[in-house]
């Protein structure tokens, strides 16, 4: 070859890498898809389509909701920043056309022209199936079941084939706010019992490779970590018919990538970018960026009170005196959170849950205190942290660690791999470590009684155990489910106290979830879940 | 030939029962419980027995390995924990992926690396030699995820030129119904054309990408084994002899020069193929480089197994053809095997 030869064809070459997508190639079919269609990028996608199934996760809640309807939902009020945000008070129909909540059952009228996507009507005994299913899967679907009461199939009884009454095992105030929660979604009975079998009863295998719901929208193509694309059912029943027709749903695992499509305005929608991208975007001004706190969210600073030096809690306020509260909201969080640190010191405790505590950066207080308990030249620890969660989690615990070095307390730095931390927290061995809870329900009693309470669950992740702070939550309960106001709020507000004074776990700040959408998208809702409804969103 | 071949396969037996027992214990060794992260986040310790009694994971370790070889006997794979599905259709569908962008990321580092370390070779020290040895320089110390980063910034966000970097094909059209797997020949059969263009477009990047890393050893191998062909005596001879130095260089020279070449192509490839995990994340690619990292992320033996297994078959099926490659260069090799 020649040289004269040969840098033609590597020049042809370079020509050739550079070949334009040329715009010729978008049609008006191309154009009009575009315009019903919403693209929304995320790093994570589905792992099944049945919030019932083995295991389903967070990604695969979106689905769901979208995908099958419940007997109730919630209504929207106005929230932070009059972007509408559910209402944890009030309930409106949207399976059941009417429902009439009685002392102890509530009675469910259903839609008589609801129909499942293969257009079989929706009837009491899918329902009943439904619910049954969910209580008796095991793992989380029932679980979360359990968390309002409902744990008996003999508890949902059908009336007739419009109505169906659940039952109360108890009182308790959690029991109807759960059947508005994703996991009680009613699922086709007739046809997933066809695709059951003997070793599969509740046809688990069959939803979460499809949906079999009744919802505004049906899964139509599902390619497992690459894309999932799902449209409008034009016969949906339950609401006004939704704008959007098709939701295309690419996962793209590159945050900068993500950043880059959202820019060139080939993306609708992102989840999932780091928080320094979130607020460059806001400042800009070219996209619209949704900040709102998680509700009932809280990220802390856990301690494990089972063993020294945690076990004293002069340690344990050393510890919440030391942290560097604020550079972390600056320079971690670059400012996308509600600090819950800080309070005035003679601001009454409010019955609100979350609300910040009392505790501030100052050193010398860390000192004596820590002096005070017996350690005088400090200690060494170590400082977990969920590598899941490493954007967050590992600059946060880097400005933990040279505070807490400060006062002596030596930590030494654990990332624990995603896979592993489940475990981790499982075995309550971890001294020191940072994590964050958020409830669905959005009631303190519920926050406390998974965080705090002595039956210990996987959430009271430093062992805690205290006799007056469980009389205090179960009382709390117990006021709830019977109406008595004065008691429920002298206990939340006791236990309240309590977690700030003994401080097992210090609580640093609330969350926000993060979405960056088109300006020409709107209808955005703010929901427990924190995932996309693309029943209320519109394009243009 | 065939007895060649044969035995060549009967080899390779003992080092797949290899890798499939080891892979195994690896997979259990990892850190990490599986049940725990898919009881989910609100799970008690009871519900995270019940998953741990579904997946099967309850059973001694011995139980759980046959129940495994004799899964893989019928060609199951067992089922992705992360993904919910099948791991040998997940393989199936995302081998022509990778493979797709790999070949032509290769083909196009070939017709560049090779043509450049042979002109490298035929004038040392020159100013050809020099920019073979920085451009293979630049790009071996480059990281993929880097210069992909770099071209997604440049030709999608700056210039506008190349399409979204959203995978395999436009969101707005549909894939070419599945013949080969490589939407480059299925869009071709299928006769959308439209469908080609974007799928070569979105190819493009990646592919450049991938060529970027992998001109290095090729054309460095080239070079090198150039020079010491150059300056043997049949070379000699043959230009004493008057031939021209194009018939030289090519006939004689090259021919001669190019088995290194192909154990060293071998050799990227397959290194390509594992190892274009981050190219597929930068491009979103469903390739399965992607794929068995989540797994491994997550936990989710399944897959991590069956990615193993099959670049395990990969290496042997891929050392067959450079050795049945070797007998067509070389008539020595033919003859002694």
């Amino acid at each position: 070859m020649k040289r004269r030869d040969f840098l033609k064809s590597v020049s042809g070459l370079a020509a050739g890498a550079a070949l334009p997508a040329a715009p010729s190639m978008i049609s008006t079919a191309y154009a009009d898809a575009r315009s019903e269609t919403l693209l929304i990028v995320s790093e994570g996608g589905p792992n099944n389509l049945d919030i019932q199934g083995v295991g389903t996760n967070v990604p695969g809640y979106e689905v769901s909701w979208n995908c099958y309807d419940r007997l109730i939902s919630h209504e929207m009020k106005s929230g932070p920043g009059g972007v509408p945000y559910y209402d944890r008070d009030k309930f409106k129909p949207e399976l059941a056309e009417d429902f009439k909540i009685d002392d102890m059952s509530v009675t469910f009228k259903l839609r008589k022209n609801a129909k499942f996507h293969d257009g079989t009507p929706v009837t009491a005994k899918d329902v009943k199936w439904s619910l049954d299913r969910a209580v008796s899967v095991g793992g989380f679907p029932t679980f979360q079941m359990s968390a309002g009461s409902l744990t008996k199939p003999e508890q949902f009884v059908v009336i007739d084939d419009y109505t169906v009454r659940v039952d109360f095992l108890k009182k308790d105030r959690l029991t109807v706010p759960d059947l508005a929660v994703i996991v009680p979604c009613i699922v086709n009975s007739e046809l997933v019992k066809k695709n059951a079998s003997e070793k599969d009863p509740w046809g688990l295998e069959f939803t979460k490779q499809q949906t079999a719901g009744s919802g505004a929208y049906k899964v139509t193509k599902w390619t497992a970590g690459t894309e999932v694309i799902m449209e409008r059912n034009d016969d949906w029943a339950c609401g006004p018919l939704p704008k959007i027709k098709r939701v295309i749903w690419r996962m793209v695992p590159q945050a900068g990538n993500r950043r880059a499509l959202l820019e060139r305005g080939d993306a609708d929608i992102s989840y999932e970018l780091p928080n320094k991208d979130f607020q460059e975007m806001k400042a800009n001004g070219k996209l619209n960026v949704v900040s709102l706190p998680f509700s009932n969210g809280i990220q802390y600073i856990g301690m494990n009170v089972t063993k020294p030096p945690f076990d004293n809690p002069k340690v344990r306020q050393a510890v919440a005196y030391a942290l560097p509260y604020q550079k972390i909201v600056d320079a971690v969080m670059f400012g996308l959170a509600n600090p819950m640190f800080g309070a005035a010191q003679d601001k009454p405790t409010e019955v609100a849950w979350p609300q910040p505590h009392k505790y501030n950066t100052d050193m010398d207080k860390a000192k004596a205190l820590l002096a005070e308990a017996g350690y005088p030249n400090g200690f060494e620890t170590t400082l977990s942290f969920d590598l899941n969660f490493a954007g967050v989690n590992e600059p946060l615990c880097v400005l933990v660690q040279e505070s807490l070095g400060q006062i002596g307390i030596k930590t030494t730095i654990n990332k624990v791999p995603g896979a592993n931390w489940r475990t981790e927290l499982n075995k309550k061995e971890m001294p020191l470590y940072t994590n964050v809870f958020s409830g669905w329900l959005d009631y303190p009693e519920y926050f406390f009684y998974w965080c705090y309470h002595g039956n210990n669950s996987v959430f009271n992740t430093m062992s805690y155990k205290s006799p007056e702070m469980d009389s205090l939550i179960d009382g709390a309960r117990n006021a709830a489910a019977t109406g008595d106001t004065a008691t429920y709020d002298k206990d939340v507000k006791g236990f309240v106290d309590l977690a700030f004074t003994d401080i097992p776990r210090i609580p640093l700040y609330q969350p926000f979830v993060n979405i960056a959408m088109q300006k020409n998208i709107s209808g955005y809702q703010y929901w427990f879940h924190r995932r996309l409804d693309y029943r209320a969103l519109a394009k243009g | 030939m065939l007895t060649m071949i044969g035995k060549r396969l009967m080899f390779a037996i003992p080092s797949l029962i290899g890798v499939v027992i080891v892979t195994f214990l690896l997979t259990r060794a990892l850190p990490g419980d599986p049940a725990a992260y898919f009881a989910g986040p609100a799970a008690t310790k009871e519900a995270v027995e019940q998953i741990r009694k579904k997946l099967g994971l309850d059973r001694p370790l011995i139980e759980q390995f046959f129940r495994y070889t004799n899964d893989l006997a019928h060609g199951d794979f067992g089922n992705s924990l992360t993904t919910g599905q099948p791991v040998a259709a997940e393989i199936r569908n995302r081998l022509p992926a990778s493979a797709e962008l790999t070949l032509l990321g290769l083909v196009v580092s070939i017709v560049i690396a090779i043509p450049l370390g042979v002109l490298a070779a035929t004038r040392p020290g020159s100013w050809v030699d020099h920019l073979c040895r920085v451009t293979t320089t630049a790009g071996v110390s480059l990281p993929v995820f880097f210069t992909g980063l770099v071209l997604v910034y440049v030709f999608y966000f700056r210039l506008g030129w190349s399409p979204a970097p959203l995978g395999r094909l436009d969101v707005f059209y549909s894939a070419p119904p599945t013949i080969t797997g490589f939407y480059l020949i299925d869009t071709l059969i299928a006769r959308d054309f439209e469908a080609f263009r974007s799928a070569l477009s979105q190819l493009i990047l990646p592919a450049t990408t991938l060529a970027i890393f992998s001109l290095a050893p090729i054309a460095r191998m080239t070079r090198a084994s150039m020079l010491a062909v150059l300056s043997s005596e049949f070379v000699r001879t043959a230009r004493a002899s008057g031939l021209s130095p194009a018939t030289v260089i090519v006939t004689y020279a090259f021919r001669n020069a190019m088995l290194p070449v192909i154990t060293t192509l071998s050799m990227v490839f397959s290194f390509l193929l594992g190892a274009n995990v981050l190219v597929e994340k930068v491009f979103a690619w469903p390739g399965i480089g992607s794929y068995a990292v989540e797994a491994l992320i997550s936990s989710d033996f399944a897959p991590v197994q069956g990615f193993v297994l099959t670049m395990a078959v990969m290496y042997v099926l891929l050392n067959l053809v450079i050795d049945i490659l070797y007998g067509v260069i070389d008539p020595r090799v033919r003859l002694e095997g």
